[in-house]
């Protein structure tokens, strides 16, 4: 680790800090309907929204009719793109003539973006269209972060309120979002990406001839304004393969610090919003900092692996050490631009949150590496978290923690004046035991799986043939790729190859039942929860804004995480780690 | 009021259907919102505000464009300094097929591809000794990576001087004159711009034909 490695670290972590109240706020604002800066011109579109769409904004819903909206909305959004998808020859933008794209890649990428997650079996700049992308796709990092955030409203509400029914209004919570919140952050990000070049035009493709004479086909696009709710949205569905890694997505250290930013912000604001609303933002900040610990420790575990390298090359004579001209460390799958430090940086941030951008290849990570971004995912993804759902994720923790502190004390555990029973408890467990059971379900049946060469469900024959390592690294593959699907992450360990049948289809529903299954049991809870009638805080309440709490809260996820997945990311990660040191290779 | 978890009755069959009817309005008018006018709206001010940055910082030479000053571009003769491996593509650099060789670190194609890299770059520069910069025999993520460190350019100096019949200070300068810092003094990594740095020599030191 370098002195200016660090400062890259504190300089992130100090403007997240400076800008968390202030977007934060400006959210509690918009979802309690108050005026804000932008009223004047956003207010008029807002309204049209409701009167085009025929939303009643003062009606109030039940968790079910809550619910009902959230499932509506996705699944008539993930019909609408699956079709566009289909059919794009057909559509104009389409400069490079490509063909509709097949049934069971479109039921993936539409799932997959439908579910905030932007899992991608494809290679974007030879399948899709422009209008494909805008239209498909963009629309749907809009969509899967507006449910997102409009859910996270609602629990919260379920904890601001009491003795009441109705947790808001679906529809008017996710157009306040798209219309006040990431419209504008949109735009204004957009416009920073492309004065660092990240591309934005809908010019056919340019044909270049090299210095020494070679063709080059360099693909353009209108990707600015995708690349920045890609971020924003936490959605991380890039618009060429290599993602974020791209210099047409992320050209400079400066635009990676953008996009870093934007990946955070939202999550870390609603921490404060959340404060807000349950009116003592020290609450907000407690989660924060939960967050925070829990984000650094990943830093700084990645970061020191990858910039210890790989032993086996630097026996070849590949300098490892970080020195003024050179990165050293791991520098395979890396970008000189970001080096060792931005790339292990973006790697946590992206699977803290549900995002799954990349501006590194995870498959080529070192072992230790590799297995912090697994285990954030696994975690719940609550480490900041999606946009919306982090906090959701984040807030289910903290109800276990007081429920674990209440059973070691033998009080009824009380979170914010409400009291916790069994209603809740249950329903936070269900969210939990979904994940666990989703993610090792799918990839022990992956590991196993057997089909004939060229067969139709997976060409390749049996599983092990879509890999692209062997020995531990490969169920690493596996196992990641299925971690990131419930955890609608959306990154990959992106050796294996996933664009068949088999893999489109199982993945495609790990990514609806990691993003439904979680989310119903929780509104389910906040519904519970608003109900209830407020508790007086007495000597016996337990605060939750201290940093007990916070102690206790990082022990909490970190517990529930280790126990149910220790096992398999031990057969993966964690051997690959010890045999590397060993020189073992496989072929 | 009725119970929400109760039978579906008449009142929430309708109240269901109205939900749904809102779903498809929603997802036209926003995606109209979303997908086609914040796009196009963004496109009109990136190209009134940064037009070669939005149209892909496109390089021209002699009114043909060689490439884009973003994208790497595949070198092999000695008077060129060299990129990065590519894993784009079969022969690299190949722009639509961009991406990572997802080589893990026990990987024994990974292994081999770097010794071989790390033979044939000692015996096209003949003049280097010492451990190589990390950077020189790894594949980009991208696989269009178009920088290298300022060791690996450092590296290649003696070559590019002896096959173009020019000093090594020369070179020396204008490779000093290519390199970047770090962005704002603290951002990034230094690096050096492959592409640029020899097209700066094709106009400083052309070649003797």
């Amino acid at each position: 680790m370098t002195g200016n490695g660090l400062l890259q670290i504190g300089l992130y972590v100090a403007v997240l800090v400076l800008l968390t109240k202030p977007i934060g706020a400006y959210m509690a604002k918009v979802f309690a309907g108050e005026r804000t800066w932008m009223h004047r011109v956003l207010r008029p579109l807002e309204a049209a929204v409701y009167k085009l769409c025929g939303i009643d904004e003062n009606a109030e819903q039940r968790w079910t009719q809550y619910a009902g909206g959230v499932l509506a909305f996705s699944a008539v959004s993930i019909v609408f793109s699956y079709v566009l998808l289909r059919v794009q020859q057909w559509f104009p933008l389409n400069p490079q003539g490509l063909a509709n794209v097949g049934p069971d890649l479109s039921f993936n990428t539409a799932v997959s973006f439908g579910t905030n997650t932007n899992w991608q079996s494809y290679v974007p700049e030879t399948t899709m269209s422009y209008f494909s992308e805008m239209a498909a796709l963009v629309t749907h990092n809009f969509f899967s972060a507006a449910v997102g955030i409009a859910v996270a409203i609602a629990v919260i509400r379920g904890f601001a309120r009491h003795s009441v029914k109705t947790l808001g209004n679906f529809w008017v919570d996710s157009t306040r979002t798209i219309v006040y919140v990431l419209l504008p952050l949109s735009v204004a990000g957009a416009l920073l990406l492309c004065s660092q070049g990240v591309i934005q035009n809908f010019n056919s493709y340019t044909k270049a001839a090299t210095v020494e004479g070679a063709a080059q086909t360099i693909p353009q696009g209108p990707f600015a304004s995708q690349e920045a709710i890609k971020e924003l949205g936490t959605n991380g569905g890039g618009s060429l393969n290599a993602n974020s890694a791209h210099p047409y997505e992320n050209p400079t250290p400066f635009s990676n610090f953008v996009e870093m930013l934007m990946i955070f912000l939202i999550p870390a604001g609603l921490t404060y919003t959340f404060g807000k609303m349950v009116r003592d933002t020290r609450q907000g900040w407690a989660l924060f900092a939960a967050m925070t610990i829990l984000f650094l420790i990943g830093v700084f575990i990645v970061y020191s692996s990858e910039q210890a390298g790989n032993p086996i090359l630097a026996k070849l004579g590949i300098e490892s050490a970080a020195t003024a001209t050179q990165p050293g460390g791991n520098m395979e799958g890396k970008e000189v631009r970001f080096g060792i430090v931005n790339s292990s940086l973006f790697t946590v941030i992206t699977t803290d949150a549900s995002c799954g951008a990349v501006n590194n290849m995870h498959d080529s990570l070192t072992p230790l590496g590799g297995l912090v971004p697994m285990v954030n995912i696994e975690l719940g993804e609550v480490i900041f978290g999606g946009v919306g759902s982090g906090l959701y994720g984040m807030l289910l923790f903290a109800v276990l923690a007081v429920f674990i502190a209440g059973l070691m004390v033998g009080r009824t555990p009380e979170y914010l004046g409400k009291k916790i029973e069994r209603k809740e408890v249950k329903m936070m467990m269900l969210a939990v035991l979904v994940l666990a059971f989703t993610i090792l379900g799918f990839a022990a049946y992956g590991s196993v799986a057997q089909f004939h060469k060229d067969s139709w469900v997976n060409p390749p024959g049996p599983v092990i043939a879509n890999l692209n390592n062997n020995g531990p690294h490969g169920l690493s593959e596996i196992l990641y790729a299925y971690t990131s699907a419930v955890g609608n992450n959306g990154s990959a360990f992106a050796g294996i190859d996933a664009n068949t049948p088999f893999f489109n289809t199982t993945i495609g529903l790990a990514m609806l039942s990691g993003r439904f299954l979680m989310l119903i049991p929780l509104l389910a809870a906040a519904g519970s929860l608003a109900q209830k009638k407020l508790v007086p805080v007495s000597a016996g309440t337990f605060p939750t804004h201290g940093p007990l709490f916070v102690a206790l809260l990082v022990g909490v996820v970190l517990i529930v995480g280790a126990l149910t997945f220790f096992p398999a990311l031990s057969l993966g990660p964690i051997v690959e780690h010890f045999l590397m040191y060993q020189g073992k290779l496989w072929s | 009021m009725p119970d929400p978890s109760g039978p579906l009755g008449p009142l929430e069959f309708g109240a269901k259907m109205k939900q749904l009817i809102i779903a498809v309005k929603a997802t036209l008018v926003l995606a109209v919102l979303t997908g086609i006018l914040y796009p196009l709206a963004v496109t009109g001010l990136s190209k009134a505000l940064f037009r070669h940055r939005a149209d892909g910082s496109l390089i021209q030479a002699n009114g043909k464009t060689v490439g884009s000053e973003l994208i790497g571009q595949r070198f092999t003769r000695p008077e060129y300094f060299h990129g990065r491996p590519s894993a784009a593509g079969n022969d690299g650099y190949d722009a639509l097929a961009s991406g990572g060789s997802n080589y893990g670190p026990t990987n024994q194609k990974l292994v081999d591809r770097a010794a071989g890299d790390l033979k044939q770059f000692r015996a096209d520069n003949p003049a280097f000794t010492g451990a190589a910069p990390a950077d020189l025999v790894t594949a980009s993520a991208s696989g269009l990576d178009p920088h290298i460190s300022p060791a690996s350019a450092d590296a290649q100096i003696a070559r590019v001087a002896a096959a173009r019949g020019v000093g090594r200070d020369q070179v020396r300068r204008l490779v000093a004159e290519n390199t970047e810092g770090r962005q704002f003094g603290i951002l990034g990594e230094p690096r050096v711009n492959v592409l640029k740095l020899n097209l700066s020599f094709d106009r400083a030191a052309p070649l003797r034909k």
